[in-house]
């Protein structure tokens, strides 16, 4: 436990002491002002921003989209997941795509996406959402895979319908993949909706964040991207915290 | 070592399979018919195109700068994931102290630090080396340094018995040990640093791939852009599958499913 302690009280030091070095730096003039801000400023900015209001449609905008991509990915992870696994001659083809689906750049559709559904908000939820359903996927399979087949065979004796059986046994012995899956849809969706935005988008906090650097806006540049960099991280020791709860709880 | 080769595929399987394309193609061809020949080209004119690509003198050029650019990155990327994460899987307290923050990193949503590389690189070759390896490194490490973790006690002991240097037990014991760990992050930092080198180009370059699918985003040409998805697609489905058996491979005699972050 100490330990634990330390490794903390350590690493918080080196991340203030990272602050702390980039400020300097930044105030001595060692790194221009062309190139970077002081922290401090990236802060005042922000929180400037955030009082007046000016960030808050993009914000929404933003949260909406990847809120859309989320649901979206885990829904329609899950339930692919399931029919896949429930057919194995479906499951055999579509294996080679969905263990290789990660080291295509999907981005590269996110053009096409424009062209079909319109420069609105949907290309970017079809983008976050592609990004993040076939990790989802992937790990309810892999679950389902796991699941004891003692379970699926009491639920035989109980005579259980065949939903009842996904629904009661099937689903909850394979929880621990499944928060697995949904911790890398919910990263997976983030990074799609924003990477989105910042490529071409009418609005959201990647576009803005673009446009700041087109106008050689320095300020607003870093106090937007200290806004993304400090959510996502929140985002990702939320879940990861929640995953780790939920691994811990069901092991047996 | 025959043991691994995988049976023959059935007549029932390839029938599946080629029942499964003609599938995808008929979907394809009847989505194109529906949004109209601007919306989405006809899989037919998309293929004659990459084609064309593929036998024209100006298209090698573009591949072979999005190549230069992407060994450069992958090379930075392992190397640098391979030193940073044996370093933080060796040093106990230091991986403890740096295992959140590397893996809060690879969580952002690294897109948005673009315009800073800008500013340090300016637009160069470096810059897109840079972002991609930026994107490559963080799989390296993470996958290195679980891998140097979970090595058994037993084999550091015996290093210790040995009165092995840290250097030759690190080379002799513990990257042996986590090769196959080792082989996932290269295989995921494959994959990411091509997307990071891709994306590079698509906001600052003036040659590579990712330069012609801006250019053909911005002269709404859709036969073009989907044809270099195709290509870009085929390209790094093929190689991904590759090295994804070679990492079943590796790993056949731990059981574990590779994983796929």
């Amino acid at each position: 436990m100490p330990r634990r302690h330390l490794a903390f009280w350590l690493r918080l030091a080196f991340l203030l002491g990272l602050a702390a070095a980039l400020e300097v730096l930044c105030r001595t003039g060692s790194i221009p002002r062309l190139t970077m801000i002081p922290p401090s400023e990236m802060a005042a900015r922000l929180a400037g921003g955030l009082w007046s209001g000016e960030y808050l449609a993009d914000i929404g905008f933003t949260f909406a989209n990847i809120g859309a991509a989320i649901a979206i990915s885990i829904a329609l992870g899950a339930l692919l997941g399931l029919v896949i696994h429930a057919l194995p001659r479906v499951r055999r083809l579509v294996d080679p795509m969905l263990a290789s689906y990660y080291s295509v750049p999907t981005f590269v559709f996110y053009p096409l996406l424009i062209v079909l559904l319109g420069l609105t908000r949907w290309p970017l939820v079809a983008i976050g959402a592609m990004f993040g359903v076939v990790a989802m996927i992937l790990n309810t399979i892999n679950g389902l895979d796991r699941v004891p087949r003692a379970l699926v065979k009491s639920g035989r004796v109980f005579r259980l319908s065949r939903w009842e059986t996904v629904w009661r046994i099937k689903l909850p012995a394979a929880a621990p993949s499944l928060f697995t899956g949904v911790k890398l849809a919910v990263t997976y969706s983030v990074i799609g909706v924003i990477a989105g935005e910042f490529i071409l988008s009418v609005a959201g906090l990647g576009r803005r964040i673009k446009l700041a650097y087109d106008n050689l806006d320095n300020p607003g540049m870093y106090a937007l991207l200290l806004f993304v960099l400090t959510s996502t991280v929140l985002v990702y020791f939320f879940v990861h915290g929640w995953e780790r709860r939920v691994h811990r709880r069901w092991r047996p | 070592m025959r043991a691994s080769v995988p049976p023959a595929i059935s007549g029932r399987q390839a029938a599946d399979a080629v029942l499964f394309v003609a599938a995808l193609a008929a979907l394809w061809q009847g989505a194109h018919e529906l949004v109209g020949k601007e919306g989405l080209a006809s899989p037919l004119a998309t293929f004659a195109r990459a084609g064309a690509l593929l036998g024209s003198a100006s298209f090698w050029p573009h591949a072979g700068a999005t190549g230069l650019a992407f060994v450069y990155a992958l090379a930075v990327a392992l190397a640098g994931g391979l030193a940073i994460g044996l370093a933080l899987g060796y040093f106990r307290l230091a991986g403890e102290v740096f295992e959140p923050v590397v893996g809060a990193v690879y969580s952002i949503p690294k897109i948005t630090l673009y315009p800073i590389i800008l500013l340090l690189f300016g637009l160069t070759l470096s810059a897109k080396v840079a972002f991609g390896a930026l994107h490559g490194i963080f799989p390296m490490i993470i996958f290195t340094m679980g891998g140097v973790k979970n090595a058994k006690p037993v084999l550091l002991k015996a290093a210790r018995a040995m009165r092995l240097s840290p250097a030759a037990s690190i080379r002799h014991i513990l990257i042996p040990a986590a090769l196959p760990e080792i082989f996932t992050g290269f295989r995921i930092g494959f994959s990411l640093t091509l997307l990071g080198t891709l994306i590079g180009e698509l906001f600052a370059s003036d040659r590579g791939l990712g330069f012609l699918l801006i250019r053909s985003i911005e002269h709404n040409d859709g036969e073009t852009i989907l044809a270099l998805t195709v290509l870009l697609f085929a390209a790094s489905a093929t190689v991904g599958w590759a090295l994804l058996r070679l990492d079943r491979r590796l790993r056949r005699h731990t059981e574990a499913e590779p994983a796929s972050l």
